[in-house]
């Protein structure tokens, strides 16, 4: 299984489409051919982190500048964020615009994956957070614009994940 | 020295900057002083105030931000000032007050206390440039307004007692603050302020 080289450059212009200029990430498998294009484009920002909870401050710092931003990270980072995400973002009313690398899931071949794989969706609920999946990437350029405009209307984190049908070949 | 002689001295010089302040008696301290409508409080997610402040930095070239954290922040995320060095915003001075103790919860001592773990250090090692780590008033003063004068990351650690305020209190809900921090940093965009 190889991460998808197409669906990689669809997500990042499904982001430039959304009116995205900066992105924070901390590099990950299905990630990396999104943080490639992200670093070579010279319209986008990109700032890695060491810890994906940076990033949080990192989109609270974007969000009082008045610069549309979105994190990427893995599911297991979202969890290693789940502290800022609660006493930041939500305590102060920050929006969030997370797209998220969701594995430890259907068909996942990596034991290591598993259990935060298996808890995501039910930490994602229990902390009042939005979230969709993206499976097809004829919709998923509409599917971040729209998680944009909700994380901006709701003031509110919300999470777009995505799914090993997008993400691998 | 006491962290309140410390914001008190710098107060001319970051009322009209971005300040991120984090919770307890650093924010009650710059509160008290007079709030501004460009400070921020970051009353929780203890850690990340530095994050915001290279958020702001980043997106806002043209401004001065400051960060006014502490050891037992800067402990919960060290990563930080990797970040830091590695995009090295040059508009944005962080200050460590280093008290050797989580005061705010409880006095117990951090990390810091027995003198075995060196902040401005951390620092220094994890690739930032210009360092300066104060034990007076006067040597404080000075390594700020370096800082301020000077076109690059700057980290200022502080040394400072164990001691707060006697009351807290700020008549500023918490999202409250986000929104007019965000509506005085937009208004001064467009050259409102």
């Amino acid at each position: 299984m190889t991460v998808s080289y197409d669906n990689s450059k669809t997500i990042f212009e499904g982001i430039k489409a959304a009116g995205i200029k900066s992105v924070s990430a901390l590099p990950e498998t299905w990630l990396g051919l999104l943080l490639q294009r992200a670093e070579a484009d010279p319209d986008i920002t990109l700032i890695q982190v060491a810890k994906e909870e940076e990033a949080i401050g990192i989109a609270a710092g974007a969000y009082f500048a008045g610069e549309p931003h979105l994190l990427l990270m893995q599911n297991h980072g979202f969890l290693a964020a789940i502290n800022g995400i609660v006493s930041l973002a939500q305590l102060y009313s920050i929006p969030l615009c997370m797209v998220i690398a969701y594995r430890g899931h259907w068909g996942e071949p990596y034991p290591w994956h598993t259990r935060g794989g298996i808890l995501t969706e039910g930490v994602l609920r229990a902390l009042g957070i939005p979230y969709e999946f993206a499976r097809d990437p004829a919709q998923v350029g509409r599917q971040i614009r729209e998680a944009w405009t909700f994380s901006q209307s709701s003031l509110s984190p919300v999470a777009l994940l995505l799914t090993r049908d997008l993400m691998e070949d | 020295m006491k962290r309140a002689e410390c914001i008190a001295m710098m107060y001319p010089e970051i009322e009209d900057k971005l300040v991120v302040t984090i919770m307890g008696a650093c924010a009650q301290e710059l509160y008290n002083l007079g709030h501004r409508e460009n400070f921020f409080y970051l009353q929780h997610a203890m850690g990340l105030a530095s994050s915001i402040g290279l958020g702001l930095a980043t997106h806002l070239p043209h401004e001065r931000i400051v960060v006014l954290d502490g050891d037992g922040s800067v402990l919960m995320n060290l990563g930080t000032l990797a970040t830091l060095a590695r995009y090295r915003p040059r508009n944005l001075v962080l200050v460590i007050f280093d008290n050797g103790s989580l005061l705010s919860t409880g006095g117990f001592d951090s990390h810091t206390t027995s003198g075995v773990t060196d902040l401005a250090g951390i620092a220094r090692a994890a690739g930032i440039a210009e360092v300066a780590a104060v034990d007076s008033v006067v040597a404080f003063g000075e390594a700020v307004i370096d800082a301020f004068a000077r076109d690059d990351l700057s980290v200022v650690v502080a040394k400072v007692a164990a001691v707060g305020p006697n009351d807290y209190g700020m008549d500023l809900a918490l999202p409250e603050n986000a929104f007019r921090f965000r509506r005085c940093i937009a208004a001064r965009k467009s050259g409102g302020d």
